[in-house]
């Protein structure tokens, strides 16, 4: 498989295809326009459908009718896009559907601004919409990564009949960098994710139950029956989906926790300061949730480790789930900025420098 | 024996639950007898709106989605572009459609989406208890109106037949009532021709109906019928706005 240059916002959008999507409604913001303007181009090519929708509220509930047809169905936005397409979100998490959402993050709150930014940690982890469920939800440090999460994000989307976020930020979005494609997935692969409870025609006797796709259980008992097969799943989830890499951990005093386009400044940081002697390493969730909370324990548990920070391109949001998986066995402090404003090597060389004298 | 009559093949066993006098039951005979009629059950998808005929799901024999409010067009949308053979549609009321849906419907018609709207406009919110609609009578008492609706507070009552017959992706736009037994062989006509329209691969097709909330009109059913026939019809006149 060869090289190749390409922008974010589109090498998501082939590597989407490649696993298996099909269909796409979307809506136009800022800084995502690429993946429409790619799926619109490109899915006719492969038999798919684009649909450019009126809102994101619509294009979300689009996505509701498709997933619940059986189809690979996705849908992409960024920050306030994506505060109106949590009531589909909230609906097909409720209905059990398969789908998967792109959230190329940019500053808030409200309008906010177009530049990148992590403001959405606690919307993306936390559920989003009304009510008691999870996204499982990636954060990818670099173009190639985000290809490989698209790639399988609709297999795992349909192994748990959950949607699945991918929440990118503005710089991977739109910078290029050299990435590897995968070969398209076999429609072997695909369809071995049997789904019988899909509305696509039913009769009596014609093997299956009639299609109800739906998120209204208004007897108690069927709500908490809902959630007990959520929860269960979400178990699962947590169980086998946590991913996160260790950066320099081993041996290091003080250890960084970062994800996405920030934690590339702090490995040049922690490179810096390797050369300096300093014994600095970096913890870095890919999977946001599952937040990947028993690597952070063990990693900042080891006698080594004096001190934890967390840096993010936000006001401190994964640094309260930092928090909560170190359980106070050691100090964690925090480097950011709300808004879009992202902390530089030199700033996050000085708040390690501060920490060792501290 | 001879069995000249049988329940409709489109309908399911379970019992209804709507309150003595509505046309709901009446309208979902209708929709499921012109199915069956039209050999499209086994191929078609309704979609539920949030209102009285949110169970719309138990009572349609045939694949059934429910739809947050306001949102079935764009539900149906989606269906529609993963079957584009099969026979869509979306159930809806006039909170539903024609205040916080009024995005969906109108875009789905904009873009000649080939599915059936079936409208229930009864005036009135029914399942929260009596609000005021954009449909619902200058004049008319609901709990949000209780000195009755005024045209400097709220406006006149939203014409949707009209309305959605002047966007070029429509093909068949027609409205009812329910209130004779001519006008409700008349719905049944509307409904077939507005499938028939769907599966000819027209565009976007709407039948409007005219129908009764006795319970949150405060009247009997006889009364209730004879006010949609005072007083409905003469602002929403009965016909065909659109064919293509």
């Amino acid at each position: 498989m060869s090289r190749q240059l390409m922008k974010g916002c589109e090498a998501i959008s082939e590597a989407a295809i490649r696993g298996g999507c099909r269909y796409f409604f979307g809506y136009p913001i800022t800084p995502q326009n690429d993946i429409p303007e790619y799926m619109s181009a490109r899915l006719p090519e492969v038999g798919g459908v684009f649909v450019q929708a009126e809102s994101e509220v619509a294009a979300s509930n689009m996505v509701y009718g498709a997933a619940g047809a059986g189809a690979r169905v996705m849908t992409s936005s960024s920050s306030p896009g994506i505060s109106l397409k949590q009531e589909g979100i909230s609906t097909i998490a409720a209905a059990e559907l398969p789908c998967v959402i792109v959230n190329v993050m940019r500053g808030g709150p409200g309008v906010g601004g177009i530049q990148a930014s992590q403001g959405d940690y606690f919307q993306s982890t936390k559920g989003g919409g009304h009510g008691d469920y999870r996204l499982i939800c990636f954060g990818p440090d670099s173009v190639q990564e985000a290809i490989d999460i698209m790639y399988e994000a609709f297999d795992i989307a349909d192994r748990y009949r959950t949607p699945v976020l991918m929440l990118a930020d503005g710089l991977i979005g739109q910078m290029m960098e050299p990435v590897t494609m995968p070969e398209f997935k076999s429609a072997a692969e695909i369809s071995k994710y049997d789904k019988p409870w899909a509305a696509t025609g039913w009769y009596e006797g014609c093997g299956k139950p009639r299609a109800v796709i739906n998120s209204l259980y208004i007897e108690d008992d069927e709500l908490e029956a809902l959630h007990e097969r959520l929860q269960s799943r979400y178990r699962q989830i947590e169980k086998n989906e946590v991913r996160y890499e260790r950066y320099l951990c081993d041996d290091a005093e003080i250890i960084l926790v970062a994800y996405g386009t920030i934690s590339r400044v702090c490995r040049a940081a922690i490179d810096e300061l390797r050369e300096r002697g300093w014994k600095v390493g970096l913890l870095r969730p890919i999977s946001l949730w599952p937040f990947p909370s028993q690597a952070v324990y063990q990693a900042v548990a080891a006698p080594s480790v004096k001190k934890v920070l967390t840096v993010e391109i936000s006001a401190g949001q994964m640094v309260e789930d930092v928090r909560l998986a170190v359980n106070g066995v050691k100090p964690v402090e925090f480097l950011g900025w709300p808004g879009s404003r992202i902390a530089t090597v030199e700033e996050i060389s000085a708040k390690i420098a501060q920490m060792r004298e501290g | 024996m001879t069995r000249v009559f049988e329940r409709t093949k489109g309908l399911t066993e379970a019992e209804m639950h709507y309150c003595p006098g509505c046309g709901h039951g009446i309208v979902h005979r209708l929709v499921a007898e012109v199915l069956e009629e039209m050999e499209l059950l086994k191929v078609t998808a309704g979609v539920s709106p949030v209102g009285c005929a949110v169970f719309a799901y138990n009572y349609f024999n045939c694949d059934m989605y429910e739809a947050a409010h306001g949102r079935a067009p764009a539900v149906a949308t989606g269906i529609k572009r993963v079957h584009p053979d099969h026979c869509v549609f979306t159930y809806q009321g006039d909170g539903d459609l024609a205040s916080i849906g009024t995005a969906e419907i109108v875009h789905a018609a904009h873009r000649g989406e080939k599915i059936t709207t079936i409208f229930i406009n009864n005036a009135i919110y029914g399942m929260t208890g009596g609000q005021m609609a954009p449909t619902t009578l200058i004049g008319q008492k609901t709990t949000t109106t209780p000195l009755g609706r005024t045209v400097e507070h709220s406006g006149k009552p939203i014409r949707v037949a009209e309305m959605l017959a002047t966007i070029e992706g429509s093909a068949y736009i027609e409205r009812v009532a329910l209130n004779n037994n001519a006008n409700i062989i008349r719905t049944k006509k509307a409904i077939k021709n507005a499938f028939t329209a769907q599966m000819e691969r027209k565009g976007f097709s709407l039948v409007e109906v005219l129908s009764t909330c006795p319970t949150n009109w405060g009247k009997s059913p006889v009364e209730a019928m004879q006010w949609l026939e005072d007083e409905m019809i003469p602002y929403y006149p009965l016909g065909l706005f659109k064919e293509v």
